[in-house]
C-alpha cells in the first residue's frame, strides 16, 4: 500500500499494488473537481515547498492548484528568480528550503536523480515533478487514470508511444508502468530519437521506425512532444518530422477505430500532432489535465498528510551523515 | 485488551421495526417528502439511507434521492493520525441547494462525524435544512450536534463499542454493547 511510500520517484520502484491504490484514490478527487466550492481544509497547516529548478508551466500549476484545493499553502522556487543563477548549490537550495519547515518538497530539475539525491538527505517527502530524461511519475500515473478511465480498464492494451523517446521522461515513466500492467508497448520516431536499445527497457517492448507499422492495431497513442530545448545532436528538420512521424486523421485510422490518443502537453500543433487529432473525439488531452489534479492531489494527501513526521530538526542531526 | 459481547441492544426484527418507525417520522415531521433527500454517511449510514428511501416510496409513494457521503478528508484528527484513511468516493447525483436533507449514520457518539459530514455538504451547496437519522444514540458528545430522528438511546461508558452489524455489509443483522477490558 502506497502508507509505506515515504517518496515518488519514479514509476520503476512502484509496486502494481502501490499503482493500483494510487489510480484508486485518485477517483474521489476526480469526482471532486466538479464540486462548485473546490476548497478543502484537509492540509490545512501544511506547506508544500515548489521547487522547480527547470522551467515549467503546467506541472507547476497542476501540482500548486492541487495543494491549495486540498488547503495547504506553498513556497516556490522559481529557475528564472532562483539563487541557483548564484551559483548556489542543489543541496544548500534545498537546505534552505527545508529550514522553513515545508512537509513536503515537489522537485523538478534537468539533471536525472535530483530528486532521489535530495530524498535521502532530507527527512520529508520528495514529489518528483521532472527530472531530466530520467522520470515523470505522475504524468505516467495520469495517463494510466486516463487510460483506465476511457478504456475501462488498464491491462492488455497494445499501447505506441510516439516521437522523441530517447529524451522523453514521460516515455521512460510510461514504459515502466504500463509494462507492469502487461500492456504491449510500440516505442516508434526517427531512429536518432528511437534506439534499438530502448527494447531492453521493458519486456513486451518493441521498436519500430516505420509509423504506420507501429500505429498498426493500436488501442492507445502516446504522442510526445518534440523537445527542441532538450536536444543536442543535429536536428532533424521539421518537415522531415511530420512527414515521417505527425499523427494525422489518416495515420490514426491505422489504429483500433476507438483508440485514444494522450499527449503530455504541451502541444506544437502542426508538429508532432495535427489539430483535427488533438482536438478529435478520440483525444484525451482535456481528461488528462484534469486527471493530472486528481492524481496530484491523492499523492498529497497520502504524502504529506498526516501526523508530522516525529523528527528532530533537520539540522541537527545531520552533521554525520555519510555522503 | 479484548473485547467482549455483553448485550444484544437490537436484534434484526427490532432494527427493521425501528427503520419503518424513522421512516415515518422523517415524512411527518418533514410535511411530506417534497425535497427531501437522504444522505447515508460511509458506511453503514448507506446501507440504512437506501433502507429508509425504499420504505418512504412504500408508504408515501415518493421518490426521495439518495446520496452517499465520504467524510474521510473532512476529518479534524487527519493531522495526528500516521498512514491517512483511504478516502472513498462521495457520490450525490442531485443538486443540494434549497434541499431538505437528512444525514443518515448508524451511531452518534462525539459529534464529530455529523460535523464533518455537514462541512462536506455545505461544499456542494446550500442546503434549506440539515438534519439528522441515527439508529443508535450512545451520548458523549463532544460538539453540540443532536439527531432529530433517533432509533434507539443507550447509556455506554468510555470503553463501551456500539458495534451495528448489518447484513449488507457484514453479513449478520443486530447492534451490540460490546467493552473492551484489559
Amino acid at each position: 500500500m502506497l502508507q509505506r511510500l515515504s517518496h515518488l520517484l519514479g514509476t520503476e520502484a512502484l509496486t502494481n499494488e502501490q499503482i493500483a491504490f494510487i489510480l484508486d484514490q485518485a477517483k474521489p478527487f476526480q469526482e471532486f473537481q466538479r464540486h462548485p466550492l473546490k476548497k478543502l481544509a484537509t492540509l490545512r497547516g501544511k506547506t508544500v515547498a515548489m521547487a522547480f529548478f527547470e522551467s515549467s508551466t503546467r506541472t507547476r500549476i497542476s501540482f500548486t492548484t492541487a495543494a491549495a484545493r486540498l488547503g495547504a499553502d506553498t513556497m516556490a522556487l522559481q529557475a528564472e528568480s532562483s539563487s541557483l543563477k548564484k551559483g548556489e548549490s542543489l543541496l544548500d537550495t534545498v537546505r534552505t528550503l527545508e529550514a522553513m519547515r515545508p512537509d513536503g518538497i515537489v522537485i523538478r530539475h534537468a539533471s536525472s536523480g535530483a530528486p532521489e539525491f535530495v530524498a535521502r538527505r532530507l527527512e520529508i517527502p520528495v514529489l518528483n515533478a521532472g527530472d531530466g530524461t530520467h522520470e515523470h511519475p505522475t504524468q505516467a500515473l495520469l495517463d494510466a487514470l486516463t487510460i483506465r478511465d476511457r478504456k475501462g480498464k488498464l491491462e492488455g492494451w497494445n499501447v505506441t508511444i510516439l516521437g522523441d523517446i530517447l529524451h522523453s521522461r514521460v516515455a521512460r515513466s510510461n514504459i515502466h508502468l504500463l509494462s507492469k500492467f502487461g500492456v504491449r508497448i510500440t516505442l516508434c520516431g526517427p531512429a536518432m530519437w528511437v534506439p534499438r536499445e530502448l527494447e531492453k527497457l521493458a519486456p513486451n517492448l518493441r521498436v519500430v521506425h516505420r509509423v504506420d507499422e507501429a500505429l498498426d492495431g493500436a488501442d492507445v497513442v502516446m504522442v510526445l512532444r518534440v523537445q527542441t530545448e532538450r536536444i543536442h545532436e543535429p536536428a532533424l528538420a521539421p518537415d522531415e518530422y511530420i512527414a515521417g512521424y505527425q499523427l494525422t486523421p489518416a495515420r490514426l485510422r491505422l489504429a483500433q477505430p476507438d483508440a485514444l490518443v494522450l499527449h503530455p502537453g504541451p502541444i506544437v500543433r502542426g508538429l508532432e500532432i495535427d489539430s483535427a487529432v488533438a482536438d478529435g473525439p478520440q483525444s484525451g488531452v482535456l481528461e488528462q489535465v484534469t486527471n493530472g489534479l486528481a492524481i496530484r492531489m491523492a499523492l498529497l494527501y497520502h504524502l504529506i498528510g498526516g501526523a508530522a513526521a516525529d523528527a528532530p530538526h533537520p539540522a541537527k542531526d545531520r552533521s554525520n551523515a555519510s555522503d | 485488551m479484548r473485547v467482549v459481547e455483553k448485550r444484544q441492544l437490537l436484534s434484526a426484527e427490532e432494527i427493521g421495526r425501528t427503520l419503518s418507525r424513522l421512516a415515518h417520522e422523517i415524512v411527518e415531521n418533514s410535511g411530506g417528502a417534497k425535497d427531501l433527500a437522504l444522505i447515508g454517511v460511509r458506511r453503514r449510514g448507506v446501507p440504512l439511507s437506501e433502507r429508509l428511501a425504499k420504505q418512504i416510496r412504500g408508504f408515501a409513494k415518493a421518490d426521495v434521492p439518495v446520496g452517499t457521503l465520504d467524510i474521510t478528508l473532512y476529518r479534524d484528527d487527519l493531522s495526528t493520525v500516521g498512514p491517512q484513511p483511504v478516502v472513498q468516493s462521495t457520490q450525490i447525483d442531485f443538486p443540494v441547494d434549497n434541499r431538505d436533507l437528512v444525514i443518515v449514520d448508524d451511531v452518534l457518539y462525539t459529534g464529530r462525524t455529523i460535523r464533518a459530514a455537514m462541512n462536506g455538504l455545505f461544499d456542494l451547496g446550500r442546503p434549506r435544512r440539515i438534519r439528522l437519522c441515527v439508529l443508535i444514540d450512545r451520548g458523549h458528545r463532544e460538539l453540540p450536534v443532536e439527531a432529530s430522528f433517533i432509533g434507539r438511546t443507550v447509556q455506554t461508558s468510555d470503553t463501551e463499542i456500539v458495534e451495528v452489524r448489518l447484513q449488507e455489509i457484514d453479513g449478520e443483522e443486530r447492534v451490540v454493547l460490546v467493552d473492551r477490558v484489559p
